[in-house]
């Protein structure tokens, strides 16, 4: 998975995309490794903690994606 | 004012497609067309017309690519290609640049300086690679990048059992087995970023871990362009091809080392440290690319 895991306060309900740096809203109850659709660039998110919420790209990535 | 129609092929927008797309709207006269691969069902062979996502690219003047899989690059660039319509990056330049095999022999044969490499396909034959090019040595798919599945092996143990999991456990591209000498770079590696052979920006890519890929959280920071390092990249850029390339350089012994070059560039964190803007020139890369052809 890269590593673009992005630290949010854990009391906000939103969370910086890792993607796109677009607000997502967090529902109550999320947990974790829960995946989130981004609105705007429709990568999906994993949340990978609580507490801090932290969200990295969903474990998806195929054998020759890159550069 | 001529009209112009940009492809812009993507399977996310992520934040290197989003400065690109900015920086295509700042340009007068100039339209952005987004096509999702994903979407793409584009006819080959027989009498059918283009449709769909195929249609809107074929009706473009110039594309730029920026899928995110490497063989699905290589298939849309000679797509492209066959329409006669000029592409970011030519297709024999991505089979070059995505396949560390290819890449190492076009930098051989042009004779930029690159780490000592091997290859070889079974266990045994990688054993006795490894056990000449020493400990500790690096083994890479030949296909692959943000560091993945790339190991360095510091006895003949782990030599032992990462081979054999490449073996066991991957398919046929991780039989087909790349070997690199492992160079003791200064706690990071360079990336340049060169268009049409000009090395307009540099970043060192800092990280206490061997492996310094800013997708694996490594830090950029501004280099100078130095004559050496853009007389090499200018050089390495030529032997895969040309077109907009990252080049990736070890800084060894005995002077710089060409690593890698990468054909679909990443640059969403060398833009502030460097202070270049890396996608407006790659979108002039790409308007100039289609003056150029017509």
């Amino acid at each position: 998975m890269r590593s673009f895991a992005m630290t949010t306060d854990a009391s906000t309900t939103s969370a910086e995309c890792p993607e796109c740096s677009a607000r997502l809203p967090v529902p109550a109850g999320t947990v974790k490794g829960e995946i989130l659709p981004c609105g705007e660039c429709l990568a999906e998110l994993e949340v990978t903690g609580l507490e801090p919420l932290t969200l990295a790209l969903a474990p998806e990535v195929e054998e020759d994606w890159g550069e | 004012m001529r009209h112009t129609k940009v492809g812009l092929v993507c399977s996310r927008v992520r934040v290197e497609e989003k400065m690109l797309i900015d920086a295509f709207a700042s340009r007068p006269g100039v339209e952005v067309v987004r096509v999702d691969d994903d979407l793409l069902d584009a006819p080959l062979s027989g009498a059918a017309a283009p449709h769909g996502a195929a249609a809107q690219l074929k009706g473009c003047d110039v594309v730029l690519l920026r899928a995110l899989g490497h063989f699905r690059q290589v298939a849309l660039a000679q797509l492209v290609e066959s329409w006669s319509l000029p592409v970011v990056n030519a297709s024999h330049v991505i089979e070059t640049c995505g396949d560390k095999v290819r890449t190492t022999l076009a930098l051989t044969a042009a004779g930029v300086p690159s780490p000592s490499s091997r290859l070889a396909f079974t266990q045994e034959a990688a054993l006795e690679a490894v056990e000449e090019l020493g400990y500790p040595c690096v083994i890479k798919p030949p296909v692959g990048s943000w560091g993945r599945l790339v190991a360095r092996v510091n006895d003949r143990d782990a030599a032992e059992a990462v081979l054999e999991h490449k073996d066991l456990l991957g398919g046929p591209l991780h039989r087909v087995i790349y070997l690199q000498a492992h160079v003791d770079k200064p706690g990071r590696d360079l990336r340049a970023f060169v268009l049409d052979g000009h090395t307009v920006a540099a970043i060192g890519r800092r990280s206490d871990h061997w492996v310094t890929n800013t997708a694996r959280g490594a830090r950029a920071e501004a280099v100078a362009v130095t004559p050496e390092l853009a007389d090499l990249c200018r050089a390495a850029a030529s032997a895969v091809g040309g077109g907009a390339l990252a080049i990736d350089l070890l800084e060894g012994g005995d002077g710089l080392l060409v690593n890698e070059v990468n054909a679909t560039m990443e640059f969403r964190n060398s833009v502030e440290p460097t202070g270049v803007d890396i996608p407006g020139l790659l979108v002039e890369h790409t308007l100039r690319l289609l003056a150029s052809s017509t």
